[in-house]
């Protein structure tokens, strides 16, 4: 693949061959990071479906689980109506069926009468599975679970939606592709996995790459032991230009995984390089050359010639396994990794070293919970230009105020200041609008500051 | 104020000169943008600075006044230039706009369309977020702020990246020319619902709009004009809590001398009952959230245009 199509791949609309795909399986209940070629498949309650018809669709597109072909259940693309919405306000408990212009719970119908059995359904599963071995759609059988249901009528028109949406999703899923990108990473993996990204939720993120002035042409200093989720989001906004330096203190790089699931071009994951914190610390050019850890960049982008699937809700039923199971199974397969994977974090040259060492980083971006802050701190600040901008997460707010406080101590930064985001999401609906009713009460801390020069 | 211009770009070798735009930094909640040009000088509570003799200064560095008094002189950012910016609007600060270019999924190369101006805080960042090869189209439809914003931008060296139309987009919509052909929309305008079907025009398939409003009753309307082209509405709020944190001295006391740890300083002290107890002070950091905040700034929606197949 020539390298302007590569760029063009990585900000296209529409899914191809090889890319990573964030999938939404009935609206958020399953996440699924896979990435597409005809040969993945992806499970489905008990159904194995073929990723094949993702290829070549517009991000954006709904598909439905078909079960009603004899050669096996399929994915179809599924034009969403107007009943999109409706499963928000479902999932809050206020929904009201003719709600647009009436008042709020001007219902005639409430639920007074309904007696919880099981007897209000006549089919039993043998019949759904005969109505399935003749080839009954999914909507089929949600319609006629309908008809057979004893109750359905007398229930509210919010119940009634309620009862047909947990329907579709056993008998017709449906699976939305989503853009992997920053924000679709960071809240997938938040919702369903934070312990791997440290609990940085998306606006705190946003936050540290507006803190840090992350622009395209910087270099940015990294420490990230949130799974590379944060070197992944800075090379984004980079978009090919500048650096990325994923920086790590001793002999290993901290795992970069989660880089793999952006769909970074060439362009970009070049720009993702790593460097020990050491290397970037001994004066110009006697830096000691030492070849042999040169491991990282290999275990972290051999999967971008692999066909797997990874769910997040498998990988944190076993987190020590997790996403990282992905390059255990590669280990297996070494002649796939070969010439054509990409190289996200290389090793940085020695001649970009000395270049960092002679003008500074422009900026410092920490995600680090198990490294003492101030320490690190102290020793990567110097390396930073002039008048650069840091930001330092943390989900504890004692090494940050620490941190802070020496900095003023040995005056290394003005504009100093702790920040905890706060994040609250709201139902919308005329004239009943809320905020959720749960929201995550925590995302964290951030440290901010410019480096001042000592002279 | 990018480091697109290599030459403007902050490094250890950089220096201070003239025509460069500097962040004068006094303290973290009082600082001015100043454009260094010959023959000026700074004047404020601490004295009067001459520009001249900051040139070849490093950025990050302190200057003196004729009195002996000082301030930092910064390179500019986003960040900074939202906080010295002339308020000629309402503006978004940090919180938001951070959300808003994550959220809208901003990246190089990505052409984004905005109304109001305003007083440019948001566009700013949102120019740093397409460069170096996407655009910023920003419209609004009062004429001397247009101007204004497009001074500003000169200034801060984002003009290339940045077009600033006098338009009314409430009325108008969004120009033909952008037809299909935006990654991203925003809106902050006080009638955002007229501008949607407009918006929705404009952007690319799965592409992604966001319109911030102060109330309440804007987010609803917004949100049922919304209903028809978008999905994945959703509407947040985000607000900041500030820390500070302070050395404080703590003093703990023990009836009898072995509750000291060792490397607490101790002293005698006289109880009022007369009797001598020992007193270990230890001083620690603490931090606790300051007691005064920005309580609210808007709402923010996003949605994405649906994908019709
Ligand atoms: C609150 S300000 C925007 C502030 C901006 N987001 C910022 O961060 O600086 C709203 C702007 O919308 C402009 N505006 C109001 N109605 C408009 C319309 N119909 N068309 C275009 N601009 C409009 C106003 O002139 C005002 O400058």
């Amino acid at each position: 693949m020539s390298s302007t199509e590569n760029i063009n791949k990585s900000s296209s609309r529409i899914t191809w061959e090889g890319c990573s795909v964030l999938l939404d399986i009935n609206d958020g209940d399953r996440l699924v990071f896979a990435r597409l070629s005809p040969a993945a498949k992806l499970k489905i309650g008990n159904k194995n479906c073929s990723l094949q018809p993702l290829i070549g669709c517009p991000f954006g597109t709904v598909f439905q689980l078909d079960t009603s072909d004899s050669d096996g259940p399929f994915l179809s693309p599924f034009q969403p109506k107007g009943d999109v919405n409706n499963t928000d306000e479902i999932k809050d408990g206020h929904f009201q069926a003719e709600s647009k212009d009436d008042q709020p719970n001007s219902e005639s119908k409430d639920n007074r009468s309904l007696i919880d059995n099981n007897t209000a359904q006549s089919l039993t599963g043998e019949d759904i599975e005969d109505m399935r071995r003749q080839g009954a759609k999914g909507n089929e059988i949600i319609e006629a679970l309908i008809a057979n249901s004893a109750t359905f009528d007398k229930k509210t028109s919010f119940s009634q939606e309620k009862y047909r949406l947990k329907k579709q999703k056993k008998y017709a899923p449906r699976v939305l592709i989503r853009r992997p990108v920053a924000r679709s990473i960071c809240e997938a993996y938040f919702k369903k996995y934070p312990l791997k990204i440290g609990f940085l939720r998306v606006d705190t993120l946003s936050l540290l790459l507006s803190m840090a002035n992350v622009s395209s042409n910087s270099d940015i200093l990294v420490v990230d032991m949130v799974g590379g989720l944060l070197t992944g989001a800075v090379a984004e906004r980079l978009g090919g230009t500048g650096f990325v330096c994923n920086s790590y203190l001793g002999q290993t790089p901290h795992s970069m995984d989660i880089v793999r699931i952006f769909n970074l071009s060439d362009e970009i994951c070049k720009r993702i390089v790593r460097s020990s914190i050491s290397d970037l610390l001994s004066p110009k050019e006697s830096r000691p050359q030492n070849p042999k850890q040169d491991v990282g960049s290999v275990e972290s982008q051999s999967i971008d010639q692999m066909s797997v699937s990874v769910s997040m809700e498998e990988a944190s039923h076993s987190p020590e396994n997790g996403i990282s199971d992905i390059g255990a199974e590669n280990t297996t397969f070494p002649a796939l990794k070969a010439y054509k994977a990409t190289k996200a974090g290389e090793k940085a040259s020695q001649e970009i070293l000395d270049s960092w060492k002679e003008n500074g980083f422009s900026s410092l971006i920490i995600a680090a919970p198990d490294l003492d802050t101030w320490t690190v701190v102290r020793d990567l600040l110097p390396l930073l230009s002039n008048s650069a901008p840091f930001a330092i997460y943390h989900q504890y707010l004692q090494p940050l105020a620490t941190c802070m406080h020496n900095l003023q101590l040995e005056k290394m930064a003005i504009g100093l200041q702790i920040t905890e985001p706060w994040l609250r999401e709201y139902q919308v609906l005329p004239s009943r609008t809320h905020p959720h009713m749960q929201m995550s009460a925590f995302g964290g801390y951030i440290l901010s500051g410019t480096k001042i020069c000592s002279s | 104020m990018l480091a697109s211009h290599p030459e403007k770009r902050i490094s250890f070798n950089r220096s201070i000169s003239y025509g460069d735009l500097v962040i004068v930094y006094e303290r973290h909640d009082n600082m001015k943008a100043v454009t260094v040009s010959e023959g000026s000088v700074l004047q404020n509570r601490f004295g009067v600075f001459k520009h001249s003799d900051w040139i070849g200064k490093p950025f990050g560095g302190k200057v003196f006044s004729s009195k002996g008094g000082f301030v930092y002189l910064l390179a500019p950012t986003p960040e900074l230039w939202t906080l010295v910016l002339s308020h000629r609007t309402q503006i978004l600060y940090i919180a938001d706009i951070s959300l808003v270019v994550m959220n809208l999924e901003i990246v190089p190369g990505c052409l984004v369309l905005e109304s109001g101006t305003g007083s440019g805080s948001l566009t700013t960042s949102l120019a740093r977020a397409v460069a170096p090869k996407g655009h910023v189209y920003t419209f609004d439809f009062h004429e001397q702020r247009a101007a204004l914003a497009r001074d500003d931008f000169e200034r801060t060296g984002l003009s290339s990246l940045i077009s600033v139309g006098v338009r009314d987009i409430q009325g108008k919509g969004f120009p033909d020319e952008f037809i299909g052909k935006a990654d991203s929309v925003f809106l902050d305008l006080p009638q955002p619902w007229l501008a949607i079907p407009s918006a929705a025009k404009m952007l690319k398939q799965d592409a992604t709009l966001c319109s911030f409003s102060p109330c309440v009753e804007q987010v609803q309307r917004s949100c049922d004009a919304l209903q028809s082209c978008f999905t994945d509405i959703r509407t947040f709020e985000v607000l900041l809590r500030q820390y500070e944190v302070r050395e404080e001295k703590m003093e703990s006391f023990h009836g009898d001398d072995n509750g000291s740890n060792g490397s607490l300083s101790r002293k005698r002290r006289q109880c009022s009952d007369g009797n001598y107890v020992l007193s270990d002070s230890t001083s620690s950091v603490m931090a606790r959230p300051c007691g005064e905040a920005r309580g609210h700034t808007g709402y923010l929606t996003f949605a994405r245009l649906k994908c019709f197949l």
